[in-house]
């Protein structure tokens, strides 16, 4: 069994979400208008629909987060489902408990879903392939492999504002290396049918072999962005990298730091994402940040209905798909 | 499968029916001002005529209901949900609820849920277009265009939006 099959149950629905690679286009969409019809239920008076209740959410950090363990929070309390928050690094682990063991302590609370989050590249697959079948586990971010809401939310972003992708010129900035964000919106983007798919940044932040998933790498930010419908800027990794890659965040600014100035080679009605947190003055100018064309909290709010249109999507897998 | 049209229906007949008994309902409540409210996707197209005929100002509720269903676990999620949009206070409202088949009486429950999610209403009363037998909860319609006695293997359905007819299948 590969890593994507184990995604779908017999019927081709998503059991479990780990990561954008190898989902069909329909899907996304799927994911896309679904969450489109949960929008609209931050907007009521008692921001909160049943389809859940009953259910137990576990929120299984490895490592730190605020927003993507919030909004999941958030996402897993307006479907009405009760929701754990359980920070591992602070905690079992700590006292030399295997994750194995953890895992079963908690099936053995009937918990319905685990998010997980973790500093190691493959941890949500892992832990899918560990699970009862009644189990369904949505990644939070695993190391430098995936990150699958944060990608869905940026489309979803995307398709408010641009309706359709293939025609699109899009430029993903900054730390590639290091970002799972990236990774999972490369995948999806392409399966959306993006034909002018750009990355920019310099070589030491940039995989070899990234030309391989159908991008065309830029190495200077203005010409990297020229035209572009749709910008997302990565946030510099600083706490993963275990090398000098670069010179000085001074220096990073100079050359790839998104100002008023450096967007004018852009389209007129750019839209600039970026997945947060920001370093302001590091990889983005703040009069950017706020700027008239950055939809940097709209993201955020998308990532409420994105979350509950993946959730409540593996929940109704049902029970017997295995 | 066998399919047959309903001739002796005439659905424009039924409306005009549940227009006159909603009128006497209103009168009778003293009720000046009510919202209406249709159930996708049949309740909307019923709840656009009354609507009109009872000339009602509040722009129309449209209601889904998947999101409230009790059978979720089982049938498990569709993509496309038209998001449910109630353009008027809820709160201290008096509201007509509009569908087109009563059968079990579960998604009139739903419905009654997903509308306090809005706020609470002052009074709530219920048209359907057809009134079938087979309730499973005690829900009962103010206003019915008609009663039909069916067995539990026949479906009625209502197609349109335009025309608007009913179809009554026998299940196989």
């Amino acid at each position: 069994m590969t890593e994507n099959d184990i995604q779908l149950d017999h019927k081709g629905r998503l059991k479990h979400f780990l990561t954008t690679e190898g989902l069909s286009r329909q899907l996304l969409t799927d994911i896309l208008d679904t969450a489109a019809s949960f929008a609209e239920v931050g907007g009521r008076a008692v921001k909160k629909v049943p389809l859940l209740r009953g259910k137990t959410v576990i929120n299984l950090f490895f490592e730190p987060s605020t927003r993507t363990r919030t909004t999941f929070e958030l996402a897993a309390k307006r479907l009405s489902a009760d929701v754990l928050n359980l920070n591992i690094s602070t905690s079992s682990t700590s006292k030399g408990e295997s994750l194995q063991d953890t895992l079963h302590t908690l099936e053995a609370m009937h918990c319905d879903m685990f998010i997980v989050r973790h500093a190691s590249s493959g941890a949500a697959h892992f832990i899918a392939g560990q699970v009862a079948p009644g189990i369904s586990v949505i990644n939070g971010g695993d190391g430098r492999n995936a990150h699958p809401t944060q990608a869905l939310l940026d489309m979803y972003t995307i398709r408010q504002h641009k309706h359709d992708f293939p025609p699109l010129r899009i430029a993903i900035v900054g730390d590639v290396a290091h970002s799972r964000v990236a990774r999972s919106q490369i995948h999806a983007l392409k399966t959306l049918g993006v034909q002018d798919l750009r990355i920019v940044g310099p070589k030491t932040l940039i995989p070899a072999d990234i030309e391989a998933l159908g991008v065309r790498v830029f190495h200077e930010l203005e010409a990297g962005i020229e035209g572009a419908d749709v910008i997302t800027m990565l946030r510099l990794q600083r706490e993963r990298m275990r090398s000098a890659l670069l010179p000085s965040e001074h220096e990073y600014y100079a050359c790839y730091g998104l100002t008023e100035k450096k967007l004018k080679s852009a389209r007129k009605d750019v839209i600039v994402m970026h997945p947060g947190p920001i370093n302001r003055g590091v990889e983005i100018d703040t009069h950017v940040a706020d700027g008239p064309r950055s939809v940097i909290l709209q993201q955020v709010t998308h990532g409420i209905a994105i979350r509950m249109a993946v959730m409540a999507m593996v929940m109704g897998a049902g029970p017997e798909s295995g | 499968m066998r399919a047959r049209h309903e001739p002796t229906v005439n659905v424009e007949v039924l409306i005009d029916r549940l227009a006159d008994q909603l009128q006497v309902w209103l009168r009778s409540k003293q009720i000046s001002e009510p919202a209406i409210i249709g159930i996708h996707t049949g309740g909307i197209w019923i709840a656009e005529r009354l609507r009109d005929k009872l000339r009602i100002a509040a722009p129309l509720g449209h209601l889904n209901i998947a999101f409230y269903r009790d059978d979720f676990s089982q049938i498990g999620m569709h993509p496309h949900v038209t998001p449910s949009k109630l353009p008027f206070e809820v709160e201290g409202r008096h509201i007509i609820l509009v569908d087109d088949v009563l059968y079990t009486g579960r998604t009139i429950r739903a419905a009654m849920n997903e509308i306090f999610d809005f706020g609470r209403p002052a009074s709530i009363c219920l048209a359907v277009l057809i009134d079938r037998s087979g309730r499973e909860l005690p829900i009962q319609a103010q206003a019915v265009g008609k009663t039909l006695k069916l067995k539990p293997e026949e479906h009625v359905k209502l197609s349109g939006p335009e025309p608007l007819a009913l179809e009554i299948t026998a299940g196989a």
